[in-house]
């Protein structure tokens, strides 16, 4: 085994570490929000929002 | 005077519709830059030199300079277009309110379909880079490309997951390494800084054009691929923070920036490589711009042309995922496709079902699929949009004149570069057509079938009235 055999292990390795960060995150992200609050974006809506907040 | 002045400070062209959680506008025009020119500049580092196979040296310049025309009409177009339509989806959006339905959803089906081929056309790079450096380090087995075509994938997933400003800043610090390799690069190389090693006219003698005119013709189709992808800066449209300056700003200056990039890079390879070495992408010279560097014989321009073709290759795949998520997310939100893809990570603040849902398929085609293929499918894909372009700025031109929305850019010398983009649209179906032909008809067979699937069932979903929100006067005409 040299470094290449070790680097492919690696690679195998921090891609399940991030398919499962994603996963894993997107499963506590819908069980904790409401499908209408993550589903509420409509085009054109932000700049008004930053508008909004700048002017408080 | 204009009615809606969407260059304002308070509107950008925008109005409240009940949004609780939205995407986050945080980007500049050197975001908007490293998207574009991130996508693209693999094309420079590999790939062009197909076009020197097909007709030589010459003619691949001559693709070089006429795909060159084809995509600044591409980037004056997007930018005075996207400067009014500051929303994700890029063309998708303004094909929704400039021409209608089913000519956004076919536009949103080939951003998606170009977007995620050329990711996975990039992992698949990176792998085949990753086997390269293992052999030049003494790796005696082949080495498996697949855990490093997969943690591409994955980790630029996540990094697009995790928000849009990260993503695009690490985009814009490898773009701009990898563009200022190709400087370096031809300052060495061309006599600027020390001995000149360029030998153009011994290379060219008896090749100028070995197979004739239509050679130049066929070159067209790999011509491309030094810009494909420059349209891509338009899906950033929701996420600057003043849409109607950095769009035009970003994407015309990415355009320049490819202009010269692919114009130093033919003469720099062209001048090095003979013409049959560098026309074999194959079994030939890959990495043209590496190849360049190995033979200039310095170690340090070898370890930069590499890591500029790695760096070309992840910014890339990188703005690949970031376009094709927005345009998949923009499509579900308009429910176009369901629903469920328009959500909004509250904490991110990204499109984070669109961007998980396109791994595996990216995943699939990268894994699955031969290169050759996954790029004439991206190709085709992209050249489609850009027939779609001609079409919407005159229909945008003429449904919603100068006077009725100030636009953040107004393109010269109208309709000019739209009859000109179409004209070269053609020539490029024709060559396409050459070497790729049974693809090509397959490929337009495939978006008949989805149009009438979209138009007898999908449509009736579609959210009809909600989906317009922009606060554009009616429309000339109507």
């Amino acid at each position: 085994m040299d470094l290449w055999n070790w680097l492919e292990y690696g690679a195998w390795g921090l891609s399940a570490l991030f398919g499962l960060h994603m996963l894993m995150d997107w499963l506590k992200t819908d069980s904790s929000y409401s499908e209408d609050v993550l589903t509420s974006s409509r085009e054109g809506e932000l700049e008004a929002m930053a508008e909004e907040h700048k002017g408080r | 005077m204009a009615d809606v002045d969407i260059t304002s400070q308070t509107m950008d062209g925008m109005g409240p519709h009940g949004t609780k959680v939205g995407l986050l506008r945080v980007l500049g025009p050197a975001h908007v830059w490293a998207l574009g020119v991130g996508i693209v500049l693999v094309g420079e580092y590999m790939g062009w030199n197909f076009a020197v196979g097909k007709g030589g040296a010459y003619a691949a310049l001559i693709a070089c300079w006429f795909a060159g025309i084809l995509y600044s009409c591409v980037a004056m177009i997007d930018s005075e277009v996207t400067s009014t339509v500051a929303s994700a989806g890029g063309q998708y959006t303004q094909a929704k309110h400039i021409i209608g339905p089913l000519m956004a959803f076919n536009v949103g089906l080939y951003l998606v379909f170009a977007y995620t081929m050329l990711e996975a056309a990039n992992a698949i790079t990176a792998g085949y880079l990753f086997s390269v450096v293992a052999t030049m380090t003494g790796h005696e087995e082949a080495l498996d490309q697949r855990p490093f075509i997969i943690l591409v994938i994955m980790f630029l997933a996540w990094l697009n997951y995790r928000g849009v400003l990260a993503t695009l800043t690490f985009n814009l610090v490898i773009t701009a390494i990898a563009f200022l390799a190709i400087i370096v690069l031809f300052l060495s190389t061309s006599g600027v800084l020390g001995t000149g090693i360029m030998e153009h006219a011994a290379l060219f003698e008896g090749h100028e054009l070995p197979y004739g005119w239509i050679g130049v013709l066929a070159a067209m189709h790999f011509g491309l691929w030094y810009y494909l992808g420059i349209e891509g800066t338009t899906q950033a449209a929701e996420e600057v923070r003043s849409p109607a300056r950095a769009l035009p700003f970003g994407t015309l200056a990415g355009i320049m920036t490819l202009l010269i990039a692919a114009t130093l890079t033919w003469y720099v390879c062209s001048g090095v490589l003979p013409w049959e070495f560098l026309g074999d992408g194959v079994n030939g010279s890959v990495a043209p711009l590496f190849d360049t560097a190995r033979l200039s014989g310095s170690t340090a321009l070898v370890w930069l042309l590499g890591f500029g073709t790695l760096f070309a290759t992840l910014a890339s795949a990188n703005g690949c995922i970031n376009d094709a998520s927005r345009a998949w997310f923009a499509m579900g939100r308009d429910k176009y496709l369901p629903g469920w893809f328009g959500a909004v990570h509250p904490k991110y603040r990204t499109p984070y079902r669109a961007i998980v849902f396109l791994v595996p398929i990216a995943l699939i085609f990268a894994l699955g699929a031969p290169l050759d293929q996954v790029i004439t499918f991206s190709i085709l894909s992209g050249l489609l949009g850009y027939t779609f372009m001609p079409l919407n700025i005159i229909l945008f031109r003429r449904k919603w004149p100068l006077e009725t929305i100030k636009r953040g850019y107004e393109h010269p010398f109208h309709p000019i570069p739209a009859i000109t983009l179409l004209t070269l649209c053609g020539v490029t179906f024709f060559a396409v057509f050459l070497g790729y032909g049974t693809q090509l008809v397959a490929m337009i067979g495939f978006y008949i079938v989805v149009s009438l699937w979209f138009h007898f069932w999908r449509y009736r979903f579609v959210n009809r009235g909600a989906q317009f929100t922009m606060p554009w006067p009616k429309p000339r005409g109507y």
